[in-house]
């Protein structure tokens, strides 16, 4: 990956592995769980990543592992130089203001009993010492920011929708000015309409910040939209890489071309004319994992040489794609 | 097809220049809500206004009845309702409703002080063994599983041998032996909060962990904390009386709804009314307790509030 | 002599914060073997209209106010219970969206896949459950024979749809309600489904209710589309029709705010205000608050569905007129 100087955010080797362990006395692993695999990323300062995948993938743990919530069992995280990975304890909680994260459920991610002020006055606090009389001035207007009438300063989490409890969310993680954002999956439980205003506030606050995101979703369109770049994952690990309209209009891994094509087009004469290319079988289980590549049970393509190691990267361009049959797979 | 105007400004609000925090509209708590669909139910609230009658009856009643509840009368003794005793007079003559209302005292103080060391110990422990989860939960939860195994009856024989009758030692190895109950209880409901993203927020923010736990967590368990307080308290009482019906119980000249139940029955075929009315006020306690306690099981339900 | 046919029906729901109407005036037919598109965000009634003529609805707080729902003739809304219980499951059968839940944990799946024909005292036993097997083979379950006496945690999401498709159909109804069947599932197995659905409805010629929010679904899936906005249907037609010629600013709005079709870079199309409180009654049109085209005459005279052309009906007033043309 071409880089001028060291990328903003550096991903290393990562990979968050979970045992399955069984006993009562003695304990003893009889499987892992390889949510996250061994990833290397660069990302540039203000940059939008697109993370892309199905259930099982591990793009939700891959966001939460690079914010420190979940361990890793191997592999280093570097933000503006710093490394996140060695922080522990009160270092790490001090550190945590420079990367937040959004969640997918508005209704879960606030804590039902606590006010609009409550929650972003406390997460203004968190990282610095505001004087009383200030702070019911700052929480407006950061409710003002993400588009949220500070009438309702007082209201309580339920008392609103699910488009606008996100923008509340959106705040509490913005009020601490962080360098790094993950939204997880963070309009997938919103109508479409709600999605799209939601969308074009983050995509406006990262400018206005100079915010690195990473966007995660299962939803190619809407990635497309947002994201600089765009990262596919399958059963932890990224199979391809590249910029996000590129990547989305010509697909070279084929894990990407059956995922673009099974996203329905709002168009009927293009939906009837159109061949689907699709996949037999489930998404499987990170739990064991195939052989070699892990998509060639399912993959149209495959070959001996795919079961029995491991893809290289390929570059093209600007594209990286983890194939060993790029020859024989049609451009689409 | 592309959009042939222009879009439309995507801010849903416009800029509050004019709102003044002055202006601010008011919240509406899940409390408020709560307490609202509470009021609502009948049986939940005949409940808890029997308690607050029967409570305030207890403190103050004693003083009111014109007999002290330890005032002998050996010639009226043992003899049926009259103008004189409302309830009657036990083996002793002494005023059977003076007694009731003093055993009720007993009782419901027992009930409370009994039920708030159970809570206190039990939230404690039930919430630092579901934060902390992994080996110190699983330690801790064995623990609690082999005291459940400690039977109970022999357990307060031995502290009443060793330390005598005192009442306190009542209130302690009763609260000793409930908390159990409540810490499993506050243990499965952090454990499922732990895993709600507003939890995962905090850790996300960088909060300390005693603002998690007292800010975040303790408000979210309160309610299940509640209702089963509710429902301790009749348990409690219950366990009194046994301990009462035992002979290890509050002693003479104290009495509570127990020992007025025990000494009751066992002249029950003689003097019937010595067991009747004692024994229908307990029972009508326990059902308001209850009662309540499922009325406010039903109003706190985080289901009924989600819209 | 329309297969389904309901005329003007409104469910609403008596809450303690207020009347709301879930369902207000709506009207559509189903024709035999065709697929009807019901399209809405929630809040647009699509689900309640569907779940009152099945008679789903929890009454109270919810309540039948008005309407006719002739399923071949008969009205499924003055039917008693047992009378719909012969209906259901039978002639018109419902698959629901989270396949996770839709399932018995405790019942094998050829346990309930052979209840419905039992149920309805199609065949005995035993030719029940030859068809089960069947019919878990024809919706593409591998091993059929092997997986029917497991149990549904033992299968994966996708596959408990199959097998939920498998026990909807399996009575060989008229009708198929299908309520966001893919929206829970992978964008792979999505495919997948629908495929399964059109083969099933071919080999059936089976008629099709397909509620969703998706408009790119239904795009490629449905031969008419209703869309539904604050309880009312505010524009209908054949599908070609309703993408390339919108005819209600509301699905005009809709289409415009689908990512795949906007332009990378500029700010996502976005439609102004909030959905409208269904408690409070209006005198207007729903959308009037929100719509750019909306004049003061909208606000005020309630608009009904009116036919613009030879497959499309529109609910707007102005349309209606011929004052405006949208474009999509």
């Amino acid at each position: 990956m071409s880089t001028t100087g060291d990328p903003f955010l550096k991903i290393r080797g990562l990979k968050t592995h979970f045992p399955i362990e069984k006993g009562v006395l003695v304990r003893k692993t009889v499987a892992t769980v390889k949510a996250v695999d061994g990833i290397d990323l660069d990302l540039k300062r203000g940059e939008i990543l697109g993370l892309v995948g199905e259930s099982g993938c591990g793009k939700s743990t891959l966001g939460r592992t690079i914010l420190q919530l979940i361990e890793p069992t191997e592999g280093s995280v570097h933000l503006d130089g710093r490394c996140l990975t060695d922080l522990k304890g009160a270092a790490l909680r001090e550190a945590r203001k420079d990367f937040q994260m959004i969640f997918q459920d508005p209704y879960a991610s606030l804590n039902p009993r606590m006010t609009v002020y409550d929650t972003l006055a406390e997460a203004l606090l968190s990282h610095q010492s505001i004087p009383a009389g200030e702070r019911s001035q700052r929480v407006a207007e950061w409710m003002n920011r993400v588009g949220l009438s500070p009438r309702f300063i007082k209201k309580y989490p339920h008392e609103f929708s699910g488009g606008q409890r996100q923008r509340i969310a959106i705040a509490r993680a913005l009020v601490v000015e962080p360098k790094l954002l993950v939204a997880d999956e963070a309009v997938s439980a919103l109508d479409v309409s709600i999605q799209a205003q939601i969308i074009n506030l983050l995509a406006r606050l990262s400018k206005e910040m100079n915010l690195t995101m990473i966007f995660i979703s299962h939803d190619l369109s809407v990635v497309k939209h947002i994201a600089d770049r765009i990262a596919v994952m399958y059963l932890g690990k990224i199979v391809e890489l590249g910029t996000a309209e590129d990547l989305f209009d010509r697909p070279r891994h084929p894990y990407t071309q059956a995922l673009v094509s099974a996203v329905p087009i709002p168009d009927p004469s293009k939906e009837r004319q159109r061949q689907r290319m699709l996949l037999p079988g489930d998404p499987p289980s990170p739990m064991n994992p195939p052989s070699g590549c892990s998509f060639h049970p399912r993959c149209p393509h495959a070959s001996e040489v795919c079961q029995q190691a491991s893809p290289p990267w390929v570059q093209e361009n600007d594209r990286l794609i983890a194939c060993s049959r790029l020859d024989v797979v049609p451009r689409i | 097809m592309s959009p042939s105007e222009p879009a439309t400004p995507s801010l849903s609000v416009p800029p509050a220049s004019g709102h003044t925090l002055q202006e601010a509209e008011k919240g509406h708590s899940l409390w408020q809500d709560a307490w609202h669909r509470l009021r609502k139910n009948r049986m939940a609230v005949l409940g808890g206004v029997f308690i607050l009658i029967m409570g305030l009856a207890s403190l103050i009643g004693p003083a009111m009845v014109t007999h002290g509840f330890q005032e002998q009368n050996l010639e009226l003794r043992e003899s049926p309702p009259s103008s004189e005793h409302w309830l009657g007079t036990d083996k002793l003559g002494r005023d059977l409703l003076a007694r009731v209302l003093y055993g009720g005292r007993i009782s419901l103080t027992v009930g409370l002080v009994a039920t708030a060391v159970s809570l206190t110990i039990g939230v404690l422990y039930g919430t630092l063994a579901g934060f902390c989860g992994g080996k110190v939960d699983a330690v801790m939860m064995r623990l609690v599983d082999i005291l459940y195994a400690l039977p109970f009856t022999i357990f307060v024989i031995l502290l009443m041998v060793f330390f005598g009758r005192d009442i306190r030692l009542m209130f302690l190895a009763i609260g000793a032996v409930e908390w159990l109950t409540m810490a499993r209880i506050v243990r499965g409901q952090v454990l499922s909060l732990r895993k709600q993203e507003f939890i995962e927020a905090c850790i996300a923010l960088g909060l300390p962990l005693h603002r998690i736990i007292l800010r975040h967590l303790a408000p979210n368990v309160l309610g299940p904390v509640i209702v089963y307080s509710t429902l301790t308290i009749p348990a409690v009482m219950l366990l009194e009386a046994f301990l009462s019906f035992l002979g290890l119980g509050v002693q003479e000249p104290m009495c509570s709804w127990g020992s007025l139940i025990k000494e009751g029955a066992e002249i029950m075929e003689e003097a019937p009314w010595l067991l009747i009315f004692p024994g229908s006020l307990f029972a009508m306690t326990l059902f308001s307790l209850n009662f309540l306690g499922d009325g406010l099981r039903d109003a706190l339900d985080p289901r009924a509030s989600k819209d | 002599m329309a297969l389904l046919d309901v005329t003007d029906l409104k469910t609403f729901f008596h809450t303690r914060a207020g009347v709301v109407r879930a369902v207000n005036g709506v009207s559509f037919s189903v024709e035999k073997g065709e697929t009807l598109g019901i399209v809405g965000e929630s809040g647009s009634g699509k689900s309640v209209a569907c779940y009152s003529l099945m008679g789903l609805i929890p009454k109270p707080p919810g309540r039948i106010e008005s309407g006719k729902a002739l399923f071949e003739g008969e009205d499924l809304l003055q039917m008693s219970e047992a009378q719909l219980n012969c209906i259901r499951g039978r002639r018109i059968a419902m698959i629901f969206q989270d396949p996770m839940t839709s399932l018995n944990p405790f019942l094998r799946i050829e346990d309930q896949l052979i209840e419905p024909l039992l149920l309805h005292g199609v065949t005995d036993k035993a030719t029940a459950r030859q068809q089960a097997l069947e019919m878990l083979e024809k919706v593409g379950i591998p091993g059929a024979s092997r997986r029917i006496r497991m149990y549904p945690h033992e299968f994966s999401g996708g596959m408990r749809q199959r097998v939920m498709i498998a026990m909807a159909l399996i009575t060989d109804p008229d009708l198929l309600i299908a309520d966001e069947p893919t929206t829970a599932l992978d964008v792979t197995v999505q495919a997948q489904i629908l495929e399964l659905i059109k083969e099933m409805q071919q080999q059936l010629n089976m008629a099709v209710i397909f509620i969703s929010h998706d408009l790119g679904v239904v795009a490629g899936f449905c031969d008419r589309v209703n869309v539904m906005y604050s309880g009312q249907i505010v524009e209908s037609g054949a599908t070609d029709v309703i993408f390339a010629q919108p005819s209600h600013p509301y699905n005009q709005a809709l289409q415009r705010s689908i990512p795949a079709l906007q332009t990378k870079g500029e700010e996502l199309f976005t439609i102004e205000g909030q959905p409208p409180d269904l408690t409070r009654p209006l005198n207007g049109c729903a959308f009037a608050a929100r719509c750019t085209h909306a004049t003061d005459a909208c606000s005020q005279s309630a608009p009904h569905l009116e036919r613009i052309g030879e497959t499309h009906w529109s609910a707007c007033l102005r349309v209606q007129h011929q004052e405006i043309t949208l474009t999509p």
